[in-house]
């Protein structure tokens, strides 16, 4: 009876308490299981999968979409093209505002619904400022509206892009065409590119994205558009299931007014490289180096 | 002695650690090289096709068809049949055709642009006749900054292919998105309205508390 000394004791509940936190800090990974299969989880990084590897986690992915969502899909994983950088421009004089491009991207990109996410965000500007802080993303009446213009904002695709540099994961780089993408399979969800981004371009799926399966685009690319798992970060990549198949991305089809131009920056007779020559293009907050392939102009 | 023992042992350590630092250094800038591309971008094989909206060759009438759809009247039903009237100075004038049509499109008379004794087609501003058609012609007499913008690709908007190599394009016509009569592109109401910030959290979410 006299071993049961008050140490002794101290240790047993130190020790319970510990298990206890232990277990409890735990937790949520026995939840993961229902979201997360194996393959998932011990997948490695987009950059170290093998063409075979990759062919068979599309098809994975495939049919967990399968599963989830009720549609078909096909899942691509197109590289890169040579002699290919993307560009991309826009015309304020004539952008009215509308947030048909919002809209478009929204439904192209496999958006939340519950959300209406979408990886532009129109903002309306007081004319003669370009302070972004101050441009509001919420109006809602008829526009154009008196005094003001509009300035649609969304990846910048910096060439020195500060998303990139602080992911500490490397889940984030900047592909030989120029676009940022993501591997949502590499991602942790800390969202220090999401602070990082001076343009606010970047979004992270707080829930899991509910999508009807009638409204799912079924052309989806495994860098850009296939829906997203919860609890990680996601943004423009160009449509690049789109462009990198020779289209042109959703927002600028959308555009009722013509306001976009985009196309290969290394394509002297592409129209993107005739704004560049011939507009008084600028960029967004150029003062910071992220130097941006987006560019802005207007007519006059 | 003792120091360049100690030297020589750092020495020799080091050399496996140097490889491996550059062993891992190859494969990290390895890492950054796509393991393969696609193509570059061939000979234009596509085709760009500027729209040539309805509005040009016929009317709405106001009434539909069995399908419900808009029933649309040819130019030409009447304008090939009837003996045209005269060339009114303005739409106010226009009584039995063409009723409250507006026009608000500089100073322009209905003749700057279409033929006195036919209507249904225009004029150049020498004179020469110009099928309704080629109605985007017209336009750029006047409109030259939009006329060389949207040669460049840089006025008007498109759909399709950016890659002429993989696909054709096709371009609005100046009437796709301008009203001729009255030009200026009207306003909208903007879709996607805003939503509240922190939508009211599903069960889903709740089971996290």
């Amino acid at each position: 009876m006299n071993d049961f000394t008050r140490r002794t004791a101290l240790k047993g509940a130190g020790a319970t308490l510990g298990a206890a936190a232990f277990a409890h800090a735990m937790a949520p990974l026995t939840e993961w299981t229902k979201d997360l299969s194996l393959d998932e989880f011990l997948q490695r990084h987009y950059k170290e999968l093998t063409p075979e590897e990759m062919k068979v986690i599309l098809r994975r992915l495939e049919e967990e979409t399968k599963q989830e969502y009720g549609r078909d899909v096909t899942i691509q994983d197109l590289p890169p093209q040579e002699g290919v950088s993307f560009g991309y421009a826009l015309n304020l004089s004539v952008c009215i505002g509308c947030r048909k491009c919002a809209e478009a991207c929204h439904q192209e990109n496999n958006h939340d619904r519950r959300t209406g996410n979408s990886y532009i965000r129109v903002l309306e500007m007081e004319q003669g400022s370009l302070d972004l802080e101050r441009g509001n993303a919420d109006y809602d009446h008829a526009v154009p509206a008196p005094g003001k213009y509009y300035l649609p904002v969304q990846c910048q695709q910096c060439d020195n892009a500060p998303c990139v540099k602080v992911c500490p994961v490397q889940a984030t780089w900047k592909e030989q065409d120029g676009v940022v993408v993501v591997d949502y399979n590499w991602c942790i969800g800390c969202r220090y590119c999401e602070a990082a981004c001076p343009y606010h371009a970047r979004r992270f799926n707080w829930s899991k994205p509910e999508v009807p399966a009638e409204e799912i685009n079924p052309d989806q690319g495994y860098l850009s558009n296939r829906i997203r798992p919860q609890g990680v970060v996601e943004k423009c990549t160009f449509c690049l299931h789109r462009t990198r198949a020779g289209r042109l991305p959703a927002c600028l089809e959308a555009c009722p007014t013509g306001a976009r131009v985009f196309g290969n920056l290394l394509d002297p007779k592409s129209p993107i490289r005739w704004v560049l020559e011939n507009k008084r293009v600028f960029v967004l907050k150029e003062e910071l180096g992220t130097r941006p392939r987006f560019f802005y102009f207007f007519d006059k | 002695m003792d120091t360049a023992l100690e030297d020589g042992v750092a020495a020799t350590s080091s050399i496996p650690l140097l490889s491996v630092l550059v062993a891992l250094t190859l494969c990290g800038c390895d890492r950054d090289v796509p393991r393969r591309l696609q193509p570059a971008p061939g000979a234009s094989t596509g085709v760009e096709t500027v729209l040539v909206p309805e509005k040009l060759t016929s009317i709405e009438s106001g009434e539909v068809d069995a399908r419900g759809q808009p029933l649309r009247v040819p130019c030409v039903s009447c304008h090939s049949l009837k003996e045209p009237a005269r060339m009114p100075d303005g739409p106010e004038a226009l009584q039995e055709f063409h009723r409250g049509l507006q026009f608000r499109h500089g100073e322009l008379a209905c003749t700057s642009c279409h033929q006195a004794d036919a209507p249904q087609s225009l004029h150049l501003a020498t004179g020469e006749p110009l099928p309704m058609t080629d109605v985007m012609t017209l336009c750029s007499q006047c409109h030259g900054p939009q006329a060389r913008d949207f040669r460049a690709g840089a006025h008007g908007g498109m759909t399709g292919h950016w890659d002429l190599s993989r696909g054709d394009r096709t371009r609005n016509n100046c009437v796709s998105c301008h009203d001729p009569h009255t030009p200026k592109y009207a306003g909208a109401l903007p879709v996607m309205p805003p939503r509240p910030k922190h939508p009211s959290p599903t069960p889903e979410d709740r089971s996290h508390e």
